[in-house]
């Protein structure tokens, strides 16, 4: 199949409509956390750096940030040991039972969130008689977090194949030395890939976090989903939003990279 | 989903010399025993899934056939299928679970026809180097707040927001709150989840095989269908279950954008809360949980649950 240039020039045409449609929304916070105007009406009626100056004195959202990074540094950590475990034991082995173990770990992420978060609520509470805390919330974030460390690892192992391992054992390495010589390395980027998706879906998380979070327990989206209707608020939110957008080209930028350097290589 | 490169290039190892230590005896003690190996793999994970999640959900099974006392508003362990016969019966639950699967297959069929051209163009026209850059540009509104790209489209489609501001020149209006705004926001949230399953299955389908498809005259459509497709359909199945699943649980977005409009996340967040009635939300809940399940037997046979 060989594309015409009109068909080229057509799917860069989508392709930019479709980023523009993409940014439009991110653009109209963007332009709103400067706003004058306490409602977002558009255009603004004027400018102003009153948000921005507000937004970094908020101790209720630097608290919040505070919160959610540890959150999901935590669940992603628990979420990387995890899902690294299961995906060798799905793809190194041959047992029966194996299919049914990957949809339990897919299962979290493809229930909707209230019915995760109602069935752990009710777990935790009535089940257990724990009360809710940063630690339940953790566990509840680490459970759906496990799908994408293991979908990224399996994918990894699956494409890797067992010559270089079978080669390590061969010349005398142990099962350790073999894992820390020869597996994990190649296993790296993939476990980065997974890990950031795991940390992000943790980060943003909403509706799960309602029901499993303590009273105290205050993670950024919780917070902005207490600010947003307040006229005071909204255009901090605004401001926060854009924050966390700037900061996040970082990591992106060096998973992609570090996809990147091995294809060149390749 | 997988955002995934190929094997990174192998270094040179040092293997330690041999030891007789413990980590040795152990290493060769689990090489012998390929069945521990695996239940030691596998034994930290399925606990924590199997104690945390599955005995949730089983729990919560449990708690729909119970009932809630109205006078003390406490839930009492008498058994009952009251719950689920009024979910079954209910008029307004089934007009309810309509509406959301409605809303969630529409959702899924507009994400996939934007996603497929893009990720098309990501995969096999744009340079390495637009590459990078394109892959970048759709993962970085996901780490905007899902709430905040919620409420901006609220504020993008109210009465003098951006839109009304960008159609009204040509008589256009906007379509204010309710189910078309829900499944503009929802469609909007869920886009990157969907291009980027389908990216990664556009990436493995070798050029040469596009090549090959032309040189035995096949045109451009016919490749598509006959060799690009069927390739990458369990890719589009996979992106299709995180926009199918997060739309058909979702209750913030309808509440910010869909005016009074209610979906099946509703019902089960007003049991909840206002009508503290765990049992009944519980019932609920089983609608979704059947759909999906119904949705996951249905598509594993292609292969999709592998690509997510």
């Amino acid at each position: 199949m060989r594309l015409s240039r009109p068909a080229r020039g057509l799917l860069a045409a989508i392709t930019a409509v479709v980023l523009a449609l993409i940014y439009l929304p991110l653009l109209v916070v963007f332009v709103n956390s400067f706003s004058t105007s306490q409602n977002l009406t558009w255009p603004p009626p004027g400018f102003t750096l009153e948000w921005w100056a507000k937004a970094f004195q908020s101790e209720g959202a630097l608290d919040a940030v505070l919160t959610s990074l540890q959150v999901a540094l935590a669940s992603t950590a628990i979420a990387l040991v995890l899902g690294t475990l299961i995906s060798i034991g799905l793809q190194r082995f041959e047992f029966f039972g194996r299919d049914a173990i990957s949809l339990l770990v897919i299962l979290p992420i493809a229930l909707p969130g209230i019915v995760t978060g109602i069935a752990l609520n009710n777990a935790f509470r009535t089940g257990l008689g724990v009360q809710l805390s940063i630690l339940t919330l953790i566990i509840a974030h680490a459970t759906f977090c496990i799908v994408t460390v293991f979908n990224n690892v399996i994918a990894r192992l699956r494409r890797l194949g067992t010559s270089l391992e079978d080669a390590s054992s061969d010349l005398g390495a142990g099962i350790w030395t073999t894992f820390r010589l020869v597996t994990f390395p190649q296993l790296r980027s993939a476990l980065f890939a997974g890990g950031l998706l795991a940390f992000a879906l943790s980060f943003d998380e909403i509706i799960v976090t309602t029901f499993t979070a303590g009273s105290g327990v205050k993670t950024l989206p919780l917070w902005i989903l207490d600010n947003l209707f307040r006229p005071n608020q909204a255009p901090v939110v605004n401001v926060i939003a854009v924050v966390l957008v700037l900061v996040s080209i970082l990591p992106i930028y060096f998973a992609q990279r570090i996809a990147g350097a091995e294809k060149i290589v390749r | 989903m997988t955002v995934d490169a190929s094997a990174p290039p192998t270094r040179r190892a040092v293997v330690p010399p041999q030891r007789g230590n413990i980590a040795r005896r152990g290493s060769v003690f689990l090489s012998r025993h390929p069945r521990l190996r695996l239940s030691l793999l596998l034994s930290a994970p399925l606990f924590w899934l199997g104690l945390v999640y599955i005995a949730a959900l089983a729990a919560l099974l449990i708690t729909a056939l119970w009932t809630v006392d109205s006078f003390t508003g406490q839930i009492s362990q008498t058994w009952t299928l009251d719950n689920i016969v009024a979910v079954l019966t209910g008029s307004l639950y089934q007009t309810v679970t309509l509406r959301t699967v409605g809303v969630a297959l529409l959702v899924t069929i507009i994400d996939i026809v934007i996603a497929l051209p893009i990720a098309f163009y990501m995969a096999k026209v744009a340079s390495p180097r637009a590459q990078r850059i394109l892959v970048i540009a759709i993962l970085m509104p996901l780490w905007a707040s899902y709430l905040v790209k919620a409420y901006a489209w609220r504020s993008v489609l109210s009465q003098g927001g951006i839109f009304e501001w960008l159609v009204s020149p040509f008589g256009g209006h906007s379509p204010g709150y309710g189910l078309p705004a829900t499944i503009i926001t929802l469609s909007y949230l869920w886009l990157p989840y969907v291009i980027l399953p389908i990216y990664a299955g556009l990436e493995r389908v070798p050029d040469s095989l596009l090549e090959a498809s032309a040189d035995l005259g096949g045109g451009t459509w016919s490749t598509l269908r006959l060799v690009v497709l069927p390739m990458i359909w369990p890719a589009i199945i996979a992106g299709s279950i995180f926009s199918f699943s997060l739309s058909l649980g979702d209750y913030i977005t309808v509440n910010i954008v869909g005016g009074a409009n209610q979906m099946l996340g509703n019902l089960v967040y007003t049991n909840v809360g206002a009508a503290n009635n765990l049992p009944l939300a519980a019932a609920i809940a089983f609608i979704p949980i059947l759909i999906i399940f119904a949705y996951l037997a249905a598509v594993r046979r292609t292969g999709a649950l592998n690509n997510l």
